[in-house]
Formats: C-alpha cells, structure tokens, sequence
C-alpha cells in the first residue's frame, strides 16, 4: 500500500462510519468486534449492527460501525462511509455506493465466484478496480498471502485490519488489548502477527 | 469489553444481562433469528433455569407454570414464534402473574432471516398485554430488568419487543449486579389461574381496569421523554427508529416513545402542542399514527414513510425529501451472492435426488429451505414450521394419485419436533399417503446448533434424555419407517423411490451430521485429463465446485477450490469419468 497521510478521521466530535463487508464465514464478525472494542478502549461512543442467520450461509455479509463523541443510529448512511473495509473484490463494488466523496475503500485482493457465476449464469466483474477508483482511493492488500505466509489463512481478518489502523489515529496498545480480548488466549500471536502485517501494508 | 462497569453487549446479550441482574429464575426458548441469543446468554447465568423447549408455545406455558410458583421468568423469540405462542400468551394476559413474567419478541423488518414482515406491536394491542420498546442495548438491559418490577406490580405479563437492529446491533451497557429475589411460593387461586368462563369474565374486567392504570404510569415512565429543541418540527418516534430519526433531524424536537402500549395520551398531547408540526417516525404499519391521529392530533407519518422493509437514515431522508449522495457506480449488474448450502452439507444429496426424480417438495423452515435455490430447486412451498407435513397432506388428499405418487414433504430435525409430530399423526390417523423426509443433522444448524431431543443434550451441554425421530414417527403409528444415509447417493435414491411406491405414510429419516461440526476429510481433486467438462457435478450446487478454462483443453473443466472443499466425495460418486478423487491417497 502506497504511504498516505493519514487524514483526521478520529476527530472526537465527528462520527466515523465504517462498513466491513465480504462473504459469510471470512471473519467478518470478529474484525468488527475487535475494531469495535478499540474504539470503545479509546474512550468514543461506539454502535455496530450485523446480520446474523440466513446471511451467513455463505452470502453476502455487511456490518456497520461507529464511533464518535455521541452516536445515535448503528447504520451507516449511504454516501457518508469514512471507510469500506472489504473482504472479496465482488462485495466492495456491491456496497461502494456507501462510500462517501473521497472515501477510503481497502479492498482484499481475492475473488470469491457466488453461485450464479459457477455456474456459468452470470460472469464476475472484469475491472472492479478500476470502478471502485472513480469514487475514492482504493488500497488493495494481499491479506490472502500475507496470512498464508503467516502460516493461518483464517488470520487474513485481523491482516486486513491492520491495513485499516494505519488510517485511524487509535494507539497501538489499544489494537493489541482489543484483540486480547476477543480471541481465544491460544490464537493471540497468530492475530497480533497479523495485524502488524496487515499495518505495514 | 470491560471497561469498569460499561460493556458493549448487543441488543440480545442486553436482554440476557438484565434478566439476571433482574434475579430471574426461569427462562425457556427455542431459537430463532434475530431471538436466539437471548437465551444462549441467559445460558451462561448459571442462577436462572434456562432450557431449550421443543417450541415457543411451550416455552411460554412453561414459563407460566414457573411463574405460577412465584419464579421471575423469561421467554424469548422471533416475532413468527409470537404466532405459535400466541394461544397461551392471550390467556396470560387474562391471568396475570405471581413471578414477574417477560416476554421478549424480536420482530424482523427487511425480513433478514424470515418468511414475513408481521409488526408485533400489533399484539400487545391485541391480546392487552403492555409493551416497552427499547432503542439501544442499554435500553434493553433497563427495560427488561424494569419490565419483571412492573409485572409484579401491575400483576400483568409484559412484552419487551426489539428487532433485528436493536438485537445485533452493540452498544455500551452500563452493568449492574444480580439483586437476588425469593421465590414467592404457590397458593391455590383457582379464579386467578383456572379460566372456566365465569372466571375468565371477571378477569377480563380486571384486563380492561389495568390497562387504565398502566396508561397513567405511561405517563411517568421516565423513558418517555421529550426533548424540546427546534419547536418547527415535532417528531414522535420509538425502538430503533427514533436512533435514525435523531440523525436525520438533528435540530427537531422529540417525544421518544419507550413505553408503547399502552400509550401516554397526556404527554403526546402536550408535546403536539408544544410544536408546529408532528411528524410520526415509524417501521412497519401505521400504529402510532393511527392511535395518535384519533387523539384528533394532525400527524404526518406513512403516507410518506415506506410500509415495507426497514427503516434507516437513508430511507427517512429519502421519505421527507432530504438530499442524499448516492456514489454513481459505473456497472449496473453486480452478481447477487445469496446464502448457499454448505460445502459438505448432508442434505445436499437429498435435494439433488428430488430433483432429478422431478418430485414435488414441501418445504419447511431452516437452512434446508435453500435447497429451493439454483441448481438443486428442490423445494415447491415453504409456509411456516412444520407446514411442509400438513401441506402435503392436503396436496395428497385434494390432489389424488397424479400428485401424491411424486409428493414429498421435506423437514428438519429441529423443526419436526417443532411442530412436525402433529401433522404426522394426523396424516396417519386420516388414512394419508404423506411421504415424509425428515433432514436428521443432529442439530438446530440455521440458528447456530442448538441441541434438541434428538441430540439428547440439554441447553447447558448436560445429557438430556434422547429422543429419536423415527421411533416418535413409530409411535404416530407409521409403519414404514427406514434411516438412511443421505451421504450415499445411491441408497438415497432407492430409498425415496420405494417410499413413493408404498401406499401409506412413510417416513424416511436422513441422518448424517452438520457439515459444520463435522471434521472435514481431505480435499478433493479433479483428473483433468478424465474430465470432459459435462457439468454434472455443477448440479450439485457446491460451492467449491466451478468450471476452469484450462491451456491443454478447448471446453472449460470442472474446478474444485481446496479451501472450500469438504471431502464429502458427492461429486465423486456423481461423476461418470472417474476424474473426480481425494487429494490425499490412503
């Protein structure tokens, strides 16, 4: 990921919204706890809604966050996301109508083909990319081999949040006590390995 | 996340914290998106009784029964099971209780889990039963602790309704402690709890002369606020429709509606005239507006606000006209990505045989109900739990020979001890020729595997007594009745072929477990030099399975993604080429 400066978007008297989408069973809902409990520790009002059920049988999965001074409704307003964190190319074009102007879309490098295009019915989208730039900066982040080369494929949730925090002004040691406290004591390392990756990116 | 004595919890697990912090004893459920947390958090409270019963009717009788001997206790589900439970619930209203008794109903506009939109503010209204709507997890916790003090004291069951953004939704949860409450005990009260009709005529008068009174302490309730600002505009709102109005109208004045049913007449009154203008924010059907309109209140409300789906900012700018910056995206047909079958699922197999026999299918309520979709379509009905018995039931009757000879109802294990077993027994004992699959995978898997008597395993993991399908299907009085394993193709086959030639009823009980509890075997590959490309497997809707374009060959062949893979060898048996075998050699 290019370097950036990173823009003031933890301002204490702005809410920020974040969306978190991708496809059932990537983890989704555990990098929302986490970033969640990070803005929590870092002492904002935080809201965040998820679909759980039928959404998760492999479907499409999004769930919104935010944090702020004071925050009333969980639900991220469309054209006002500060941030689209993706998990799959497909579900970053399906909800990048909640990005707002100049909004920062981190996108995972992956393509996961929904039924209809395995079987043949439909095609998947050639230049997502490029579509997505038109409306904002698009960071894509090997998250799939940076978690591989850590030796944990399912570890590629937290890498990705690591590309997130670069962009947030949270101290280090609140990711690390976030993560703490929504893994398992023996998935830890693994995690906080994949964060650090995931924030060099 | 603990921080001192604040927490993010979600709307569910809220719920849970305030009934223990409440000194609740007994709870019962059974599960159902967007309820099923509620009791799986109660779960971890080891004070209070929790079970999963078999439905939420009985969950809610034996709620009553708990509450008889002065237990503080707890049901929870989603707003359909409110329909099931309703019987007794309309009773209880007549009733009253001994223990404080909750019902919580967590309602499902955009329908993101569930066969219907239903606005369950309808039955406190209905069945006279007061109603508090929290609009956020630390509303719940209160209210819930609130709704067993009031109760108590207004000797009425209370419904506490949220929805699937107040239930999954999270938010910071100031914490309190357990207050530990006595049990009150049992006395005989026959004109209390014994509804022949002279008693239930008196009770009902009592019904009407509390709701009098539980409208006065409406007007108390310290959640029904109003919060004057911009005296323009009024907007009346409640649950999590009043979060999304305040960040639409920031400037306007509210009256937040908290305790819902009955409403407090004087406060909207004096909050109408305080402002020029009322607008009536609400998800769902016209209620309060409606209610509020007959004050002789002017309102706006529905005629702009959307009658069906969800409610959220964007939809209540839209409605009033507010401009909203939509990001134009240069592609117009994004693939949609619907739920799917599981790689691995036991049931995969039974879908694909019903529809190469191009049967007919009731279907049922559960992750089976996917079996409908491309390619599999396996599935003709879905109604409600346990329909698919008695729709084909009445398929067979009305339909005669050219139906019943390719009929089949489909259901799952958790929902045939639903509400399966009745419709059974009454296609036995009218002389049916019902054909009744039962999908056996020892698990209530759509909600997220909660036990049932199947499984023999109780609600906190303890050993239950184990009650198996196919002997309740005997004791209906079946006579043709076979377990199968629906991870063989073949034998699944034969088996639907030889229950649709029986005459009579029969029940066919598939039993393999969960893809997701099972540990997965190792990863099939694909010969590419056997493959012929004919598609076969495609039909099996698996999601690992696609079709690759590959340099040495001139027709795309099948694919099947390592990581998706689940080694239930489906495919393999399926494959007419011999190009299908595990990645691991024995």
């Amino acid at each position: 990921m290019k370097s950036k400066k990173i823009s003031k978007n933890t301002d204490s008297l702005k809410v920020t919204n974040i969306i978190i989408c991708g496809v059932g069973g990537q983890g989704i809902l555990l990098a929302s706890d986490i970033l969640c409990t990070a803005a929590f520790l870092e002492g904002f009002d935080v809201k965040k809604s998820e679909i759980h059920g039928m959404a998760q049988r492999g479907g499409s999965v999004i769930t919104h966050i935010r944090f702020g001074a004071k925050v009333y409704s969980p639900l991220v307003e469309v054209g006002k996301a500060d941030f689209i964190l993706s998990f799959e190319k497909l579900e970053a074009l399906r909800y990048s109508y909640f990005l707002k102007r100049d909004g920062i879309l981190i996108v995972n490098d992956l393509e996961l083909a929904p039924m209809s295009v395995l079987t043949g019915d439909r095609e998947y989208p050639k230049n997502i990319i490029d579509i997505l730039k038109q409306n904002g900066d698009v960071y894509l982040v090997p998250a799939q081999n940076i978690a591989l080369e850590l030796g944990n494929v399912r570890a590629v949730n937290v890498v990705l949040l690591g590309s997130l925090a670069r962009f947030l002004t949270f101290k280090k040691q609140v990711w690390l006590d976030a993560i703490k406290e929504n893994v398992k004591p023996q998935y830890v390392d693994i995690n906080i390995r994949a964060f650090e990756a995931g924030n060099r990116e | 996340m603990k921080n001192n004595n604040r927490k993010i919890l979600s709307g569910n697990e809220a719920v849970a914290r305030g009934a223990w912090e409440a000194g609740c004893h007994f709870a019962a459920a059974y599960p159902g998106t967007p309820s099923t947390e509620i009791l799986e958090n109660i779960i971890k409270y080891p004070e209070i009784y929790a079970e999963w019963s078999v439905n939420e009717k009985v969950a809610l009788e034996a709620c009553a029964g708990a509450s008889f001997v002065g237990a503080r206790t707890i049901t929870a589900m989603k707003h359909v099971g409110l329909n099931v439970a309703a019987d007794p619930m309309f009773t209880i209203g007549y009733t009253g209780v001994t223990g404080g008794f909750v019902i919580v109903t967590c309602d499902d506009p955009g329908m993101w889990s569930s066969q219907n939109e239903q606005d369950n503010r309808h039955y406190a209204r209905h069945a006279k039963i007061p109603m508090l709507e929290p609009s956020d997890s630390n509303e719940a916790k209160i209210f819930t602790k609130m709704a067993f003090e009031l109760s108590e004291r207004f000797d009425s069951v209370f419904l506490l309704r949220l929805t699937t953004r107040i239930s999954h939704s999270s938010g910071i949860v100031e914490l309190g402690t357990r207050q530990e409450i006595s049990l009150k005990g049992y006395t005989k009260d026959i004109k209390k709890r014994l509804v022949l009709p002279a008693h239930a005529r008196v009770l009902h008068q009592r019904v009407e002369e509390r709701l009098k009174k539980l409208a006065d302490y409406a007007e108390e309730f310290p959640y029904n606020r109003i919060e004057w600002q911009d005296k323009n505009l009024g907007i009346i709102s409640s649950g999590i429709t009043y979060m999304h109005a305040k960040d639409v109208f920031p400037e306007a004045s509210f009256l937040k509606l908290s305790f819902t049913y009955p409403l407090p007449e004087k406060l909207i009154r004096k909050f109408a005239r305080g402002v020029k203008r009322v607008l009536v924010i609400e998800e769902g059907d016209p209620i309060l507006k409606q209610e509020i309109k007959s004050l002789g209140i002017n309102v706006v409300g529905k005629e702009k606000i959307p009658l069906c789906g969800e409610l959220d900012p964007t939809v209540i700018k839209k409605s009033f006209k507010k401009p909203v910056y939509r990001p134009d995206i240069a592609i117009k047909e994004i693939p949609e990505r619907p739920p799917v079958l599981c790689p691995g699922c036991p049931e995969r197999g039974v879908f694909y045989v019903i529809n190469k026999l191009k049967l007919i299918a009731t279907g049922d309520i559960g992750c089976y109900t996917l079996g409908a979709l491309p390619p599999l379509n396996a599935m003709d009905t879905c109604i409600c739990m346990g329909a698919s018995v008695t729709n084909a039931h009445g398929m067979d009757k009305a339909g005669g020979k050219d139906i019943n000879k390719r009929l089949v109802a489909v259901i799952g294990d958790s929902t045939f001890f639903h509400s399966g077993v009745t419709g059974l027994l009454n296609a036995v004992y009218n002389k049916g020729n019902l054909n009744l699959i039962i999908l056996d995978n020892l698990t209530t898997a759509m909600t997220g595997h909660q036990p049932h008597p199947g499984t023999g395993k109780l609600a906190r993991g303890e050993e239950g007594k184990r009650v198996l399908p196919e002997d309740v299907a005997r004791g209906c009085g079946v006579e043709f009745v076979r377990v199968v394993d629906p991870t063989n193709l073949k034998e699944t086959e034969q088996a639907i072929k030889e229950a649709l030639n029986y005459n009579g009823v029969t029940v066919l009980v598939f039993r393999s477990l969960c893809a997701l509890l099972k540990k997965p075997k190792p990863y099939l590959v694909v010969d590419v030099e056997n493959c012929n490309g004919c598609k076969l497997c495609l039909r099996l809707g698996c999601p690992a399975i696609s079709l690759k374009q590959i340099p040495t060959k001139d027709k795309p062949v099948a694919y099947i993604e390592p990581t998706l893979c689940s080694g239930c060898d489906l495919c393999v048996q399926l494959c007419q080429h011999n190009a299908i075998s595990s990645a691991k050699k024995d």
